[in-house]
This record gives structure tokens, C-alpha cells and sequence, in this order.
């Protein structure tokens, strides 16, 4: 049998074989593999990218205390950015099943229409889910948008559940007994996390104190970005991705606040709004800086 | 010669729902050429959109062109010039007498354009052209727009390939066979297409397909549901049923909540009981030939089993909390942001219920209405709210008819849905989609043309249907409030009746104008009139009649008559006008159907013998006020003079 580690192994291995830069999770609390950097912003301006990793998701309302099989506080999810995405690029999703030795001629496989949209990162995207066995397994977007900025190059973004996938292919019915590897349990490592997280989301965390802490990364960031200049020679050096890392902190405040039944529903449009506000500001500013600076006069070619 | 036209748009997955009006377009556009053919034929999968056309000609029919050359004066070299530019020696032209003279002319033969040079030409932009609800680029910014992105085209007319570029994909005759048990790359011709992509997995055919699920799921006990069944059609190139069956422990969860998540979240058909009810099994179509290891059964059985613990899990957290002890919860979830939280909308419904003639037992149903949107298990099912709330009410011990009102509250969710089943259920909904109407009107939110976010239009018809085939003796006019846009709600619920009396009562649109022009907001009422209208109108004496009410209505209108007063027996005419007036008073007492007959001939020869723009200004209003005294008692039925006539 195959262990929760071993079809990460496989999965990145695959992955890296058609291109993809192995990157290891951001060290930021998000809610889905797409708010990292690595997605948001990459997928930003007019240069190919390829990456792939796994990023632990928080989702602080999703917490069942431990209890439920299906639905964690922290999931795994492997993130597939290619971009732009190649003709083939459903083929070459399918050999990744096939590569984790799901023999699709045995196994039934559905592309059902599921568009994906994030209102707190202005970003939308065309696609699937794709079934398998009548299991969701991945979600399969073409981007359109991201931080309301219609791409150059559309990626095509494959997020993968894995402890969806690896309760599959060991036939566990609860994502606690499936084997990490051979000696411990997903349970034995995650179910502390799911315990704790769970009694701090929905009955310990003190709200003062996290929308004191909102504000704080939020003045943070909304200085920073109104503090860059697009037309500083230097702009280059400007601190964008620590600005996007306050916007992060952010959702992730906004997500246990609201998990924690602080937010009543006539704030909530306005909260997401402030954390969109933000995170349409830094992919701007970012697709401005990567812009190649305008040609200088030729001062190297008179040096020569 | 006539030619096959063979084009398929090779795509991703397209959902579903959208492959029907997008092959309606693809033929309509395809007509549009005008280019002959003696048949078409539309298929698709989900991977592709097919057009296949007999009988197209190889190119259009030749013409021919009359080219003016040099006139017969000109000199020599300039007729021998234009020969040599026209390819020919100058013998061959002929002289032409024109209405300016003599000149040289020349018959030139045109070729016909060449089919395959038009489809070429025109194709590419027939694809782009199918609408989509939402559409997608794929080869970048400012790329081709589609529904999903295209892979393959082929567009084969006879054994030639229509050569042609779109979003980066070269025309050809290559397919693309099923994605794992086919070949990646299939080569056909107009001839073998279908049984080639049959041979790699692929039913072209959406009848076959559909012929292929329901034989093989005969057997298995499947509940018949159409709607699902045409999804999984689209949703699969090689459909097979398999079974699959659950622990029958589940079954002691409402059958509501086991079938939607078979239905609404797997894609499963019900199996239905011995003894009514569900089985503990249920039916799902495989996009593969076979399971002969059982894999997919597995699969499926162990995610419904999941789905089945989450419902479970729901089912008995929410229990915890009653119902009653929830409506205070509702304040924090919003109905609209103008009008309040679900709380407030519960209060407002709960008023509107006694106002509009509820019991307390329609007040208590009003009351609990909404609770069940603070429920995990709606939180999970939204689909279904309302009949949750029923369940639990049910549970917790509710009365019969207070349950029943919550579960049927939403009904009639379509024209094909039933109202709710009792009238304490039928006066909470009408007073729960009376409240929707007002309040988004009074805030301005009025459905526009395609837009109607609230599902306005289907709460207005709901009220219509429940008003109506509930039997209620209402009249809503008093009820439409709706402060400054008081004037548009009563004009939107004018719509709806009209639509409903017309298109799904079938009633005449003169009927109906007819009848509602006499008034339309006692609907009981209006279908009574509607009725006898439509009988009246069998009889010949109606239409003649309704046409000579249409003058006299013209008439007086010319006249600009205005005051009734009484008639002057003594100023009437013997004959036609006094024989008129002894019918008019003969009225009284009778029906309509009783006097028609009789009253007729009585009008036709009024108008046939009697002037009634006669000079004297006496004679002329006595006139004037017998005919308009005639409409008097036919007004509080219908203005018969909407009725369309053929006289």
C-alpha cells in the first residue's frame, strides 16, 4: 500500500519531471494553496512559471474537533501551477492519477463544471472538479483573473485533496487511519492539530484580540502599498511580497474570526471587502514592478 | 456532385447543460450560409460539437456577367486592348445596342464559389458565435473566447479537409477517441466518423446513449427521473450503469435527505422500496464499458457512505436545538441588505399570515418558517430549506399542518410543481412570497428584462397559482403595497396574470384582456368571467355582438359622451331604436348567455336603420345614452370590445 507520503513523493516526482519547480509550503497561514505567493502573484504578468507543491490549508470554520472523518481544520493540498497551461494539459493531469497507479480504464472519471471564484483575492477562474469514482478529488481552474487583473497567460491551476486522495487509494474510511507511513497514522500526527486548533477557533480565541491584530496587519499593509512608487528607479527592491504577507495575515484573522461566530453577516461583505482591497492593491503594485524596466540609453555600449 | 460535410469542435469538458443550445446555434448559424444541403444532423458529447450535412454542392452555380467594353466607334486598338484584357481575340465580341448606344460587349461566365472555399471563410467564425452563459480564453489575453478550450476540429467536406485556423488549432481529419479507453488520435472520413469513435468508446449519439442507460438500468430498479437522467447523458461518451448499495441503517434518515444527496451531489438514481420508501441501494452511470473488479462500485459506495455519516451527524446536531429556539438566531442572517435580517422578514410574515386570514396554527408555521436556514443540515443542503425545516418541525412534535406549511413553503417551485397541500400551508406561503414582493419593490429592487435575482417573477406566479388552484377568495389589490412603486408591482402581478390565464390556462389573449380589463385582481372572480367568456364565445351571436360593442364604443368615445343620465322613452324612434330600447329593459334579471341571443339582431339592425349622429342635439344624446346604457351590465363581466373579431 501506498502511504500518504509516498503519493506525495510520486505526485511532486511526476510533477517535476514535466517542469515544475518543487517549492516546499509558504510559512504563512492560508486557507488554500492558491493564496500563496507562489500562485497569486506568479501567476501575475507575462512569464511563463511552473511549481508545485503542497500547502496546508486552514479552514478555520471547517474544524470538527478531530471528530469527523471527512472534514479537517488543515488540510493538504497539492498545488499544480502550470502556466500557461499546455494543450495537453488534462492528458498530463490524467498520467498523474495513472502515476499514483489509479488505472483509469477501471476507474470512472468525470470533468463536472465547477467555476472557481475568490471574492477576497478578486481572482476567478473556469473549470472542474474532477470525480473520481464519484469522489472529488482535484479542483481543475483555467485562471482568468487574479487580484481583478486579467492574466497575460492563462495557468491552469491543479489542486489536488490529498487526504481525499491517499483515503481513496488505501481504501480508509476515515482520513485519521490513513498511513502516513509505515509506522504512523495520519491520526497520530494531525489529530492534536485538529483538537487544539478546533477549541481555539470556535471557543478560545479572544476576539478583541484578533481584531486588534486584523487592524495592526492591515495598517501594515495598506502602508506599504501606499508607500510604493511605480516610477522609483529602485523599485525593484520595494518590499511587496512582506506587504502580501500581511494581507495573508489578514484572511487567515478573518477566517477564525469568523469561525468564532464574530462577524455578524451585515459585517462580513465589509471585511472581505478590506481584505480584497488589499490584496487587489499588492497585484498591481507586483505586476507593475515585474515589468521590465524601460530601456535606458545604451550608457554600457559607450563604456565599451 | 453533391458532397457529406463532417464538422466536429473537439473541446474540454463542456458542462452539460449547455450542449443543447449550443448545437441549436451551431445548426441555426450553419443554415444562415445558405449553402444547399438535403439534411443536417447535430450530435455531441462532452468533448464535442457535431454538425454532419448531405448533400452540399461542390461550389455554387456558375453566373454570368455582362462586361460593357469600348463603344463601336472607338478606335481599333482601344477594342483590340480590351480583348487582350479580357483574355479573348477581338472577334469574339459582339456588339451590344445600349440605351447609349452601340458598344462592344462580352458574356463572361463566372464560376460558382467553391463550397469548400465558403466554409473555410466562414466556419471559424460560426464557432466563436455560439453563446455560452460564461466563457473562458485559454491561448491568452485577447485569445479566441470559447466555453472550454478547443483541442481538435475536424471539418471534412467529402475527402477534402475545409482548411481552416482557430484559436491555434489547424482543421483535419483527426478525432479524438474516449479519454482512456480510445485512441488519443483517431483518423475518419465523412463515412466511418461514427463507427470509428464507436470503435475508440465514444457514442456519438445522445438518443443512443440515453437508449444505452435506461435499457441496462432497466432491471435495476432505478426511480425514473428524467432531468438527472439528460445530465449523465452529457456527462459521458460511454455510459454503463452499475449498483451499488449502503448500510440500510441509513434509511432510518428522511428519504428527503438520502435521495438529495444521491441526486443533487452524486448523480445517483434512488432505488425504490418494496414497501414504498427507499432501498438500500442506489443506481450510478460510469463514464467506462465495465466494473469487473468492482472498483467503481467500491468508490462510489464508500463517498456515499461519507455523505451519509455528514447528513447523519447534521440530522442529529440540529436536533439538539429546537426549531422554536432558533428564531431568535435569525437576526443574524440576512434576508436582504435594505430589508433585515430573516428575523425581521419571520415577524412581517408572521403578521401578514393573520392579516390575510391564517389560524394560529398558519401564525405558529409563519413563526418557525425560516429556523431551519440556522440548521447544519440546510447549511449543507441548500436545496433543501424549507422541506428540512418541515422535518424537523415534524419531529419536534408540530402539528400536522404546521410541519406540512413549513416543508411545503417554497411550492410551487416551478409551473410543473404542485402549491402546497393544505391552506394553512397555502395562506403562510402566499403571505411569505407576498412579503418578498413587497419589500424588494418598495426598495427598488424590480426585475429588469433577464434580470431577477430574487426570483421575483416565480414568487409573483407562485402567488397566482396558490391564489387561483387553492381556491382562495382574495382580492389582492389592497395587499399590493409597495409605497412609491406601489403602481409597478400592481402592473408586474398584471403580467404574471396575464401570463398565467393565457399561456398556461390557455385562455385567449383577448380573453383574457377582455375579462381583466373588467377587473383582474380578484382572481377566483377572473377565471369565473374567463370561463363564461370562453363558453359565450361558442355561441354565434358573441362575436358579431363584441364587434358592434367596439363601435358603440368608438362612438361614444368620438362623441366624447361623457353623462348617462336617463333615457327619454318619448324621444325614441319607432322601429329599430325603440325595439332596441324594449330589449335593453328585458336585460334585467337575465344572464348574459340568456340575452344574447335575442339582443343581437335587435343591435345589427339599430345600427343597420338608426343614425345616431343625427342633427338634433336631443335625439343624438338619447342615442348616445341608450348605447352606452347597453354596456352597462357586460361591463362587470368583460370590456368586449377587447374581444378581436373577424367582422
Amino acid at each position: 500500500m501506498q502511504s500518504f507520503q509516498e503519493i506525495i513523493f510520486k505526485l511532486k516526482q511526476y510533477w517535476a519531471q514535466r517542469g515544475c519547480i518543487i517549492q516546499e509550503p509558504y510559512d504563512v497561514e492560508v486557507g488554500a494553496g492558491t493564496m500563496c505567493p507562489e500562485t497569486f502573484l506568479r501567476v501575475l504578468g507575462p512569464k511563463p512559471y511552473r511549481v508545485a507543491y503542497v500547502q496546508p490549508s486552514r479552514r478555520p470554520a471547517d474544524g470538527r474537533y478531530g471528530d469527523n472523518p471527512n472534514r479537517l481544520f488543515k488540510h493538504s493540498q497539492l498545488q499544480v501551477i502550470l502556466k500557461p497551461s499546455p494543450d495537453d494539459v488534462i492528458e498530463q493531469y490524467l498520467g498523474s492519477l495513472e502515476a499514483i497507479g489509479i488505472d483509469l480504464r477501471k476507474h470512472d472519471i468525470k470533468f463536472e463544471e465547477d467555476n472557481w471564484e475568490s471574492p477576497t483575492l478578486g481572482a476567478w477562474g473556469i473549470g472542474w472538479q474532477v470525480m473520481l469514482d464519484g469522489l472529488e478529488v482535484t479542483q481543475f481552474t483555467y485562471f482568468q483573473q487574479c487580484g481583478g487583473i486579467d492574466l497575460d497567460l492563462v495557468p491552469a491551476e491543479l489542486t489536488y485533496g490529498l487526504e481525499r486522495l491517499s483515503a481513496f487509494l488505501q481504501l480508509k474510511d476515515s482520513v485519521y487511519d490513513i498511513e502516513w507511513n509505515g509506522a504512523f497514522s495520519y491520526g497520530d500526527v494531525r489529530y492534536l492539530d485538529e483538537l487544539q486548533y478546533s477549541v481555539y477557533n470556535f471557543e478560545m480565541a479572544d476576539i478583541p484580540t484578533l481584531w486588534k491584530l486584523f487592524d495592526l496587519h492591515e495598517g501594515e499593509a495598506a502602508r506599504l502599498i501606499a508607500a510604493y512608487n511605480p516610477k522609483a528607479a529602485d523599485k525593484r527592491r520595494f518590499p511587496l511580497l512582506p506587504a502580501y504577507d500581511q494581507v495573508l495575515k489578514c484572511s487567515n484573522l478573518f477566517n477564525t474570526l469568523d469561525a468564532r461566530g464574530a462577524i455578524s453577516v451585515t459585517e462580513r461583505v465589509g471585511v472581505i471587502q478590506r481584505v480584497r482591497k488589499l490584496a487587489v492593491a499588492v497585484a498591481h503594485a507586483w505586476a507593475d514592478q515585474q515589468k521590465e524596466p524601460e530601456p535606458q540609453l545604451a550608457s554600457t555600449e559607450v563604456a565599451q | 456532385m453533391s458532397l457529406p460535410l463532417l464538422f466536429e469542435i473537439g473541446t474540454e469538458e463542456v458542462p452539460d447543460w449547455m450542449i443543447q443550445s449550443a448545437l441549436a446555434s451551431l445548426r441555426a448559424s450553419f443554415e444562415k450560409l445558405a449553402i444547399p444541403h438535403d439534411s443536417i444532423a447535430m450530435d455531441a458529447t462532452p468533448r464535442r460539437l457535431t454538425l454532419r450535412a448531405q448533400g452540399l454542392p461542390e461550389r455554387q452555380p456558375d453566373t454570368e456577367e455582362r462586361i460593357l467594353g469600348p463603344a463601336k466607334s472607338a478606335p481599333p486598338q482601344a477594342v483590340a486592348g480590351f480583348a487582350r484584357k479580357q483574355g479573348i481575340s477581338p472577334e469574339s465580341l459582339t456588339v451590344e445596342t445600349t440605351p447609349k448606344g452601340e458598344y462592344y460587349t462580352l458574356l463572361k461566365r463566372v464560376e460558382g464559389r467553391r463550397t469548400i472555399d465558403i466554409l473555410a471563410e466562414s466556419l471559424p467564425g460560426i464557432v466563436l458565435q455560439i453563446p455560452f452563459p460564461k466563457t473562458m480564453y485559454w491561448t491568452g489575453k485577447g485569445g479566441a473566447r470559447f466555453i472550454r478550450p478547443i483541442r481538435w476540429i475536424v471539418a471534412l467536406l467529402g475527402a477534402s479537409v475545409v482548411p481552416f485556423e482557430l484559436a491555434g488549432v489547424r482543421s483535419g481529419n483527426v478525432t479524438a477517441g474516449h479519454r482512456r479507453l480510445g485512441a488519443r488520435e483517431v483518423v475518419v472520413t465523412t463515412a466511418d466518423y461514427e463507427s470509428k469513435l464507436r470503435e475508440n468508446y465514444v457514442i456519438l449519439s445522445a438518443d443512443e446513449r440515453r437508449a444505452k442507460i435506461s435499457g441496462e438500468m432497466a432491471g435495476m430498479g432505478a426511480k425514473p427521473d428524467a432531468a438527472l437522467l439528460e445530465t449523465l447523458v452529457y456527462l459521458t461518451e460511454y455510459p454503463t450503469p452499475i449498483t451499488g448499495s449502503f448500510d440500510p441503517q441509513f434509511l432510518e434518515l428522511p428519504e428527503e435527505v438520502l435521495s438529495t444527496v444521491m441526486r443533487h451531489h452524486q448523480r445517483y438514481f434512488s432505488v425504490a422500496g418494496d414497501s414504498g420508501g427507499l432501498a438500500p441501494r442506489f443506481v450510478a452511470i460510469m463514464n467506462i464499458e465495465a466494473d469487473p473488479e468492482g472498483f467503481v462500485r467500491l468508490g462510489n459506495e464508500r463517498v456515499l457512505r461519507a455523505r451519509f455519516n455528514d447528513g447523519r451527524f447534521f440530522w442529529e446536531t440540529d436536533q439538539k436545538k429546537k426549531l422554536a429556539d432558533r428564531v431568535e438566531d435569525l437576526a443574524h442572517v440576512t434576508f436582504q441588505a435594505k430589508l433585515g435580517s430573516y428575523l425581521e422578514k419571520t415577524k412581517r410574515v408572521a403578521a401578514l399570515t393573520g392579516e390575510l386570514g391564517g389560524d394560529a396554527q398558519a401564525v405558529r408555521a409563519a413563526e418557525l418558517l425560516k429556523c431551519d436556514l440556522t440548521t447544519e443540515l440546510v447549511k449543507e443542503f441548500t436545496e433543501l430549506q424549507g422541506v428540512v425545516g418541515g422535518l424537523y418541525a415534524r419531529a419536534q412534535g408540530e402539528p400536522e399542518s404546521v410541519w406540512k406549511a413549513i416543508y411545503d413553503q417554497y411550492k410551487p417551485e416551478s409551473m410543473e410543481d404542485e402549491i402546497p397541500r393544505e391552506r394553512c400551508g397555502q395562506i403562510v406561503a402566499l403571505a411569505d412570497k407576498l412579503d418578498t414582493l413587497r419589500g424588494c419593490f418598495s426598495v427598488g429592487l424590480i426585475p429588469t428584462g433577464s434580470r431577477d435575482p430574487f426570483a421575483l417573477r416565480r414568487a409573483a406566479q407562485g402567488i397566482v397559482r396558490i391564489v387561483v388552484e387553492g381556491g382562495l377568495d382574495l382580492d389582492l389589490e389592497p395587499w399590493l403595497d409597495a409605497g412609491e412603486n406601489r403602481a409597478a408591482l400592481r402592473e408586474f402581478f398584471q403580467d404574471r396574470v396575464r401570463y398565467y390565464f393565457k399561456d398556461i390556462r390557455g385562455f385567449k389573449y383577448d380573453e383574457v384582456s377582455a375579462a381583466m380589463a373588467a377587473g383582474w385582481s380578484n382572481l377566483a372572480d377572473l377565471e369565473t368571467r374567463l370561463k363564461r367568456i370562453r363558453d359565450l364565445r361558442a355561441s354565434a351571436d358573441f362575436e358579431p355582438l363584441a364587434a358592434s360593442f367596439k363601435r358603440i364604443k368608438n362612438i361614444l368615445e368620438q362623441a366624447q359622451f361623457r353623462d348617462a343620465g336617463a333615457i327619454e322613452p318619448q324621444l325614441l324612434e319607432p322601429g329599430p331604436e325603440k325595439d332596441l330600447y324594449d330589449e335593453y329593459t328585458r336585460l334585467k334579471g337575465r344572464t348574459i348567455e340568456e340575452a344574447i341571443g335575442a339582443l343581437r339582431p335587435k343591435v345589427d339592425l339599430f345600427f343597420d336603420k338608426v343614425l345616431v349622429n343625427v342633427a338634433d342635439a336631443g335625439v343624438r344624446r338619447n342615442r348616445l345614452t341608450l348605447l352606452s346604457a347597453l354596456l352597462a351590465p357586460f361591463s362587470s363581466i368583460a370590456d368586449f370590445s377587447e374581444i378581436v373579431t373577424n367582422s
